[in-house]
């Protein structure tokens, strides 16, 4: 457990990178997850190919969804959409260098559910994908 | 009753989970019994000797361990009769739970009692168990929900209580003690309008039983609910009390064996209570558990550990008080029980409960099961300390402590 609040996990959520709301945006969604009241918005900014030119993230919740935001922020810049298709559990898993019980899964994994069902209106969103 | 000073290490050494270690060298704080208490050994071993020496089925059975089970059974009945001041063992019913205990009510009372327009008082501090069973009931029926508000200090709007019940409910529905402000309500009070005002009085006593001195007929509910795993016994046993004269003209609930007193192909007569409220194999086990649970209680004295919590939550609010940042909800120490939510300026309750969790001290994060009432209090989540018996201020002071450290990792 004391891995959880590791520096870089603390750094991201203190000093969000990408943090605010683009306006207009191409993609813009948002979620909750209301048992923890973690909210997360994300707004996509796409060029004629698809990829990714600007993203940004808002809402509010505890470090490990809010830092989660902001690494995948960061991971996906410059990304086409078909690539960001790609991105799994494992990715975030690794982004955030820690292990977490199933509770905190859900906090970590709500960032990559906003972005895939803002991107792709990904209807059949697993909790544990 | 004489007020005991609680022996506080021979009451935690009656409680095996206390003597553990979250880590090596950590030894386990636990604040969460409003979520759910530890267990006493006496209620293991009353629940193992069950399980070991008299395992059968209740009622009806001719050998002697159904003998032996159905004494044990309805002996654990009557003890909770009397540790609520019921006037009769057959107004304590076993459900599974507080929650199972109301849904019972909505179903029976409600769906025979209640017609188009009736309206429904639910106060704005209830638990989910005590509001959505009366959603459900509202939809099917077509009933007006009117709320209690909840006022800044954290208590029960009296003054609109006062105008609601000029609107002539049916029913009302209120908590006696809130579980995440820990406000005590007046009850009595509330029950003796209600039934002036002519409506039937469901009381929540899930986070008051466990805590004070509860007396049913003192209170004057028409039905009062409670958890035993709240109160030192098993999940999966809870009590429904009510008056017998309700409780005889209502519907049964679940239909199936030892509800009935004669049943036909074309139809069925119900027997008399408790047991038409109690179809299929009981929880005996757990009955048997909580009713070693409130003979533990008894032989600690409620007065006692009420007055011993009552030290706790001054002792914690105003060491909490003292955090920077922190805010703590709920009216003051003398009005209500061992309960503290709180949020922490920047940082995330769940973030609050797992940093905690390093220093081996439970607590809850969340809403606990009252998003109206955080959505009242303008938060999405709260962490929750709350105490028991087994409580000491040193757990308190390593509360206080760990948040201070929470604090500061977040600065």
């Amino acid at each position: 457990m004391d891995d959880m609040y590791r520096e870089f996990i603390l750094d991201h959520y203190k000093n969000p990178r990408h943090h605010g709301e683009l306006d207009p945006a191409d993609i813009s969604y948002q979620d909750d997850n209301p048992l923890c009241g973690d909210v997360i918005r994300i707004d996509l900014r796409v060029d004629k190919d698809n990829r990714i030119i600007e993203s940004a993230f808002s809402g509010q919740g505890c470090a490990i969804s809010q830092a989660s935001a902001s690494m995948l922020m960061e991971e996906i810049q410059g990304k086409s959409l078909d690539e960001i298709k790609e991105f799994s559990r494992e990715d975030i898993l690794q982004m955030l260098g820690i292990e977490l019980g199933p509770v905190r899964l859900k906090c970590a994994m709500l960032s990559l559910k906003v972005l895939k069902v803002g991107a792709y209106g990904v209807q059949d969103w697993v909790d544990d994908e | 009753m004489s007020l005991v000073e609680l022996d506080s290490g021979k009451i935690r050494a009656e409680f095996p989970a206390l003597s553990r270690e979250i880590r090596p060298g950590v030894p386990l704080v636990y604040l969460d019994t409003t979520a759910t208490s530890q267990k006493p050994l006496r209620v293991l071993e009353a629940m193992e000797r069950y399980y070991r020496w008299h395992n059968a089925n209740v009622h009806r059975g001719i050998h002697t361990l159904a003998e032996e089970a159905t004494a044990e059974f309805e002996g654990a009945r009557t003890k909770i009769a009397e540790f609520i001041g019921a006037q009769d063992s057959r107004e304590v019913i076993f459900t599974r739970n507080a929650t199972e205990a109301i849904n019972l009510v909505a179903k029976t009372w409600g769906s025979s009692n209640l017609k188009e327009g009736d309206r429904i008082v639910v106060s704005e501090m209830e638990h989910h168990s005590n509001l959505v069973p009366w959603q459900m009931l509202s939809a099917e029926q077509g009933l007006e929900i009117n709320v209690l508000p909840v006022t800044e200090q954290g208590e029960l709007d009296l003054r609109e209580w006062e105008r609601l019940l000029n609107k002539e409910p049916k029913i009302v529905c209120f908590t006696h003690m809130s579980n995440v402000l820990g406000t005590l309500n007046p009850v009595a009070e509330m029950c003796a309008q209600a039934r002036d005002a002519g409506a039937v009085s469901v009381v929540d006593g899930a986070q008051s039983a466990p805590h004070l001195p509860v007396d049913v007929r003192a209170i004057g509910a028409d039905f009062f609910a409670f958890s035993g795993h709240k109160m030192c016994g098993p999940t999966g046993g809870g009590v429904l009390w009510g008056r017998a004269k309700l409780l005889n003209e209502m519907p049964p609930f679940l239909g199936g064996g030892d509800m009935i007193k004669r049943v036909q192909m074309t139809g069925f007569e119900p027997n008399e209570i408790p047991y038409k409220f109690e179809a299929g194999t009981p929880s005996i086990c757990e009955a048997i558990g909580l009713g070693a649970a409130v003979e533990y209680l008894e032989s600690v004295g409620m007065e006692s550990i009420w007055k011993h919590e009552q030290e706790l939550i001054s002792y914690a609010l105003e060491g909490l008080g003292e955090i920077n940042g922190i805010t703590v909800y709920g009216p003051e120490a003398h009005k209500r029980g061992g309960v503290a939510s709180f949020t922490l300026e920047g940082v995330h309750p769940h973030d609050i409960a797992q940093v905690l969790d390093r220093d081996g001290v439970a607590v809850r994060a969340g809403h606990h099961c009252a998003m109206p009432l955080h959505t009242k209090l303008n938060v999405v989540a709260t962490a929750r300390a709350s105490f028991y018996l087994y409580n000491t201020q040193d757990e308190v002071d390593l509360l206080v402590e760990g948040i201070g450290r929470v604090r500061d990792m977040f600065r």
